[in-house]
């Protein structure tokens, strides 16, 4: 009889593993998006962000900044898929992979008054035809997180680095907005994971490791990447120029790169534009209006306070200040690496 | 937010929507009319109507479309207000990205950026659409009224656009364009052509702007050498608002006082407008003013014709204080300002061995137009006066440009 109960015991374990430790495939391919997150199984604890067997996290050496929120990064690709490497592009995912992103603010300061608040959870689904982008906006109760369609204003509060508690007006994009940076020549794409932003290491469950060589030991990615990479544009060891062209394309460089959103003010940010007229040297404005603050040029090369590109930085007006949406607040911190780097090209 | 009629929509979901008959969306001022319009926006199917009653819509967050062959509509251009004077997020009130999209009958108010921008598509109808600034004149207000830019089959019809702190009517780096019976008033640039090729722009009324139509074309952006514009049957009048434009935009170089500008392109016809009462200068025709590295640019302007207009007063109280045109002009013609003025600036070769004939700015009959030129050579060489006014010798036959005709789609 004791026998007979540790085998249904072992039986349900084995049964319960193989519900909860499966990413619901169906779900993905599925032309319509799930209604709540829990829906596709990529969490074994949702709430806690612990992810299914298969999913693995990652990060990037440089991120764009969303108001000081956190973001949790993991990445889904279905069982013998394999992504095509392109120099200067993201991964070439295989048909049901999904990127997935989490905001939040963990407020993990020491001695925080807050708790850990999860915002909302993006997706990015590859299907056959492309890349489709969903977000789902999370509950009060932080037990699930539901479909958006107009997106939301979370008007919350956060601990920021400093331990103090700040008001912030979050703005979950809607769809069109996802668009307006993951657009470029007509077809939706990701942003972040290109080899050159991923080479780093980071910690697995099973140790750390480069994430390059991961994937590749997943058999994702074949082995001979040679990149030149992005670096953590806050790490002072690396050299200034790298960091400030690091920050300036993951935040900027989405929209302005040939056939990006921005791509009709001819002003260029991606790390690999070497033009110096493209990367706003002396350029005068097209399309500015006020936002020039009555400056001539988006770089002035020894200038920073010449330069409306910092002027756009700083702003918080919605008709001036870059990126045009997904900040509410100024990334300070950014604005001194920026000031730093003009000042002495 | 009602959706009618609700058994056709859902029987158009099991079928291709092209076989059917489109829904219409009816919303009107609610609480939160931000969430109500952009999820009908995003929600809707390509052929559907959003419609919006008559009222004052306030939205803090922009709008956007990135649905096909959809219509938004109000109930007129003084009824139906969408009004960002509270705006917080985004950078336009309005932007459109998909394609064949009508707007009309409603008005979009004190964007924070942008009024109306449309980026990137074919086929967009812009009918009975007011954009305006209702501060007057600031450059606090934002850079465009109604904005198509990187598009073709672009069709600006009955708007009106004021208070513009660079263009009430801009239309950039586009194709195929026609922009008629609209008023820009208390803009920077009334209605302005840039970076575009082959536009009609008709029976408009551009007064009381800095500079009422201006056809441009810079370099270092993606489309550039504009060409085929015909601008006709304007009334371009009165054009004496200071320039308000926010340094560092090309528009903060227009004197006060500018009836019509051409700057670089090449094949623009000038003919049968109203131009007058502007404090500087009726017509300039004039090179691009900055050095610039771009090999693919060309500065000067070719072949322009101008015939036809009926010229008014001007250059009765020249701007001096804005850009080089007016100072320059004033000098050179010891304060005598011209009707029609081209500033004569060529390639250095040309300077030399002259214009080629095709390139040439020919003069048709403009009434009793006084027209004033920098001969360079004359110029670059010392006891010369490089002056010429002689009207005959730029006269000569006109070559029609051909009517733009847009795409059926629309």
């Amino acid at each position: 009889m004791k026998l007979y109960n540790s085998l249904i015991l072992i039986a349900f374990a084995i049964f319960s593993i193989s519900i909860t430790a499966e990413v619901n495939h169906s779900k993905v391919i599925s032309q319509d998006a799930a209604l709540k997150l829990s829906d596709y199984g990529f969490f074994t604890n949702l709430s806690k962000q612990i992810p299914t067997e298969g999913v693995l996290p990652y990060d990037l050496n440089s991120a764009l900044f969303s108001d000081y929120a956190d973001k949790l990064r993991f990445v889904y690709v279905p069982a013998g898929g394999f992504a095509k490497y392109n120099p200067d592009e993201v991964f070439d995912f295989p048909t049901g992979s999904v990127l997935i992103k989490t905001f939040a603010y963990l407020n993990d300061f020491p001695e925080s008054e807050l708790d850990a608040q999860l915002l909302e959870t993006r997706l990015l689904i590859r299907n056959d035809d492309g890349w489709k982008n969903v977000s789902y906006i999370w509950n009060k109760e932080q037990t699930d997180a539901y479909k958006s369609i107009a997106g939301k204003t979370i008007s919350t509060q956060f601990i920021n680095e400093y331990g103090d508690m700040q008001d912030i007006r979050y703005r979950v994009p809607n769809i069109n907005q996802c668009k307006e940076c993951h657009q470029s020549n007509e077809t939706i794409s990701p942003i972040g994971p290109k080899a050159r932003n991923l080479n780093k290491d980071i910690s697995y469950a099973d140790g750390s490791m480069n994430q390059l060589l991961k994937w590749h030991q997943q058999g994702w990615i074949t082995e001979n990447i040679s990149t030149k990479s992005m670096v953590d544009w806050s790490n002072i060891n690396e050299d200034l120029d790298t960091r400030a062209r690091s920050y300036l394309d993951i935040n900027c460089g989405h929209c302005h790169i040939e056939g990006g959103s921005a791509d009709t003010t001819g002003l260029y940010l991606n790390f690999t534009e070497n033009r110096k007229i493209n990367l706003g040297y002396f350029k005068k404005p097209i399309a500015a209006g006020r936002a020039s603050n009555n400056l001539k040029y988006s770089i002035v090369p020894g200038n920073p306070d010449e330069s409306i590109l910092l002027y756009r930085m700083q702003s918080l007006d919605p008709g001036i200040m870059m990126p045009e949406s997904g900040r509410a607040l100024q990334h300070v911190e950014a604005v001194d690496l920026l000031r730093k780097w003009i000042h002495q090209l | 937010m009602k959706i009618f009629p609700k058994q056709f929509r859902l029987y158009c979901l099991g079928l291709l929507s092209a076989f059917c008959f489109a829904g219409t969306v009816y919303i009107s001022p609610s609480e939160d009319p931000y969430t109500e319009i952009q999820e009908a926006l995003i929600l809707a199917s390509p052929g559907d109507i959003i419609h919006l009653s008559a009222g004052l819509y306030e939205l803090e967050d922009s709008l956007s479309i990135d649905v096909n062959n959809l219509i938004l509509e109000g109930e007129g251009i003084n009824d139906t207000v969408l009004s960002f004077k509270n705006q917080l997020s985004g950078a336009q009130g309005l932007s459109v990205t998909s394609d064949n999209v009508i707007l009309r009958d409603f008005a979009v108010e004190n964007a924070k950026g942008d009024a109306i921008k449309v980026k990137g598509v074919d086929g967009i109808s812009f009918i009975r659409v007011r954009t305006e600034w209702t501060g007057g004149p600031s450059s606090e207000n934002g850079a465009y009224g109604l904005y198509p830019v990187e598009s073709k089959n672009v069709l600006i019809d009955s708007c009106v656009a004021i208070g513009a702190s660079d263009a009430g009517i801009y239309v950039g780096q586009s194709e195929n364009i026609i922009v008629k019976n609209s008023v820009a008033e208390f803009n920077v640039a009334g209605i302005e052509i840039e970076n575009s090729y082959y536009a009609d722009v008709f029976n408009n009324y551009a007064s009381n702007n800095t500079g009422g139509i201006l056809v441009f074309d810079l370099p270092d952006i993606p489309q550039q050498g504009g060409h085929h514009i015909r601008v006709f049957n304007n009334k371009s009048v009165n054009n004496n608002t200071d320039n308000f434009a926010p340094e560092g935009n090309i528009v903060g170089e227009v004197p006060r006082g500018s009836g019509i500008i051409i700057q670089a392109n090449s094949h623009v016809e000038i003919f049968d407008n109203d131009i007058g009462d502007n404090d500087t200068i009726n017509i300039a025709v004039v090179t691009y003013g900055y050095d610039t590295e771009d090999e693919n640019y060309y500065p000067h302007p070719r072949s322009i014709q101008i015939h036809g207009n009926r010229f008014g007063r001007s250059g009765y109280n020249p701007d001096l204080e804005t850009g080089e045109l007016a100072k320059i002009l004033f000098e050179i013609s010891d304060g005598d300002m011209p009707d029609i003025f081209w500033d004569g600036i060529v390639p250095l070769p040309q300077i030399i061995f002259g214009q080629p004939e095709k390139d040439k700015i020919v003069l048709g009959n403009n009434g009793d137009a006084s027209f004033l030129t920098i001969n360079p050579l004359k110029y670059i060489l010392p006891f010369f006066d490089p002056i010429e006014t002689s009207y005959e010798k730029f006269s000569g036959e006109i070559t029609p440009l051909p009517p733009v005709v847009l795409s059926e789609t629309l």
